[in-house]
């Protein structure tokens, strides 16, 4: 490659390559790591054994779990898939942060989007590291299998990937915008959003002033539709399509956010101090 | 007529209740090793992030190459690269690594080579697979030039070069950038408060303060002007006391 081929790689707008590159980056930090690796697989595979013993308990003491012996353990899988693809994403950004490297990488040909395209893509392998094992190990423990769903579980972890990407886009603006002050966020947000996700009840418990609010997060869509699948075999299309619809909305929110951030982060100096 | 490679024109940087940078303008042409000489806080890096792209001005222009940093820093970028004491390499990936993934990123061809030829260069091939973060500050700068180096760049922007290196990794790096420079023709636009490290590798000197430019030449004329024996007096003399401010170049 001459230096004007060079030249036009620097210009190209996107570039596969870029976006490897930093792949790559973050590939290269989580195999430097053995205890970061382990303790992706660690609480995912503890809060399912957890679950798991507690519905065997309720088999045998609670009609609701006898009908649908998987409903617990779907439930805290399905959200650790949340949390992890929003923290898969906040923690490659946060390496970032810890690194102070921002400035390093910003005077490269590398665009922001590209950036964020790989913060996806490691979102990506940290859920299938941490959660897979988890699913999989479900099977010879409690004889059950999230897999049985077939595609409805596709279409549920699809909807709930994109909801993580949009809160962890959110929380990366965040961080941008206030510094690491606000680096907890990453940790805590997706939290504030449990009980309204419903994952464990259904919809129905909530105070019916309540009921709104938490139909406008994608995640009740899915822990509803969820329980269908369980209770009544039956996949409920409008859920679906309530919860990609929704899902569009906060990825293009998570977005604004973050671009509004980094280009505040542009004019105030931030990517070339910013760091711990 | 020489061609410039850095122009500035009544550039301003206003933070809410600072001013950062207020209203300089200067050109480097081609070839040419140039400093911001100043105090803390007298605004040289503030003006190299804005020539980087990672600040955007508050007003005035700001080329490189021709092109306007603001508009068009993809077309510039990838002519330039930029080192700094300040901003780290990340500390677990090895410092192949490091660099494999600078390259990448340039779309460098013959990727090890080049990262081999740096390291020979620069001598610190025995450190290729120590994690950066166990590097010594000197083994870190020499990392940190290499990165810099990695695109054989028209045009090197250097904050501090050789702050917290001893001497005599100082005078190394010194006369390494001034072997680069005579190979290649790169131009460079260093910030610094080391003054006998500008007297060395400087033809052209802006000296700062609080955001403006107070006086500029070779480091000849201005020990010259100021009847003094070294630029470190110079620097003294208008830190301490104020001269008028010069008008910035059009």
């Amino acid at each position: 490659m001459s230096n004007r081929e060079m030249r036009r790689f620097g210009e190209a707008k996107f570039s596969p390559a870029r976006v490897w590159a930093m792949l790559l980056r973050y590939l290269y930090i989580l195999r430097s790591s053995w205890p970061r690796t382990i303790e992706l697989l660690y609480w995912p595979t503890l809060q399912m054994m957890i679950w798991g013993f507690m519905s065997q308990f309720l088999r045998h003491n609670s009609t609701y779990i006898a009908q649908a012996f998987g409903v617990l353990l779907a439930a805290v899988m399905l959200w650790d898939l949340l949390f992890r693809s929003q923290l898969g994403l906040s923690i490659s950004f946060l390496e970032e942060m810890w690194s102070r490297n921002l400035g390093q990488l910003f005077v490269t040909p590398l665009r922001p989007y590209e950036w964020v395209l790989s913060l996806l893509a490691m979102s990506v392998i940290r859920v299938t590291i941490g959660i897979v094992p988890a699913m999989l190990l479900a099977i010879p423990l409690y004889h059950y299998s999230i897999f049985d769903m077939g595609w409805a579980l596709v279409a549920f972890i699809a909807v709930l990937m994109g909801m993580g990407w949009a809160l962890g886009l959110a929380i990366c603006g965040g961080i941008l915008r206030h510094g690491m002050g606000a680096e907890g966020l990453a940790w805590t947000v997706i939290f504030a959003l449990a009980p309204l996700s419903c994952v464990y009840y259904p919809v129905t418990i909530l105070p019916s002033w309540l009921q709104p609010v938490a139909w406008a997060l994608p995640s009740t869509h899915v822990f509803e539709g969820m329980r269908a699948v369980l209770f009544h075999h039956t996949f409920q299309l409008d859920n679906f399509l309530a919860a990609v619809a929704l899902d569009l909305v906060f990825l293009v929110a998570g977005a604004a956010i973050f671009v509004i951030a980094f280009r505040n982060a542009r004019r105030r100096g931030a990517l070339l101090q910013m760091g711990e | 007529m020489p061609e410039p490679v850095i122009l500035v024109d009544n550039l301003v940087k206003r933070y809410e209740r600072t001013v950062a940078v207020a209203g300089i303008g200067f050109v480097v042409e081609r070839g040419v090793t140039a400093a911001l000489l100043g105090g803390n806080g007298a605004g040289k890096t503030t003006t190299l992030s804005i020539l980087l792209g990672l600040l955007l001005p508050t007003s005035g222009t700001v080329q490189v190459f021709g092109e306007d940093v603001v508009q068009h820093r993809y077309r510039v970028l990838p002519r330039m690269n930029f080192s700094s004491p300040y901003v780290d390499l990340p500390h677990r990936l090895t410092v192949r690594q490091n660099l494999s993934i600078y390259a990448r990123l340039y779309g460098l061809p013959r990727r090890a080579e080049r990262i081999a030829q740096l390291a020979h260069d620069l001598q610190f091939e025995t450190l290729l697979d120590r994690p950066a973060g166990k590097l010594s500050s000197g083994q870190k700068t020499r990392v940190a030039l290499a990165k810099a180096l990695l695109n054989e760049p028209e045009l090197l922007l250097l904050d501090e070069p050789t702050a917290s290196l001893d001497p005599d990794s100082g005078d190394w790096v010194r006369g390494y950038l001034e072997g680069y420079c005579a190979q290649t023709g790169a131009t460079i636009l260093l910030a610094s408060h080391n003054m006998a490290e500008v007297e060395r590798l400087c033809s052209q000197v802006m000296m700062m303060k609080e955001g403006q430019i107070v006086d500029r030449g070779s480091p000849d004329e201005l020990i010259n002007r100021y009847g003094r024996t070294n630029l470190e007096e110079v620097f003294l003399h208008i830190a301490r006391d104020r001269r008028p401010v010069l008008e910035p170049v059009a």
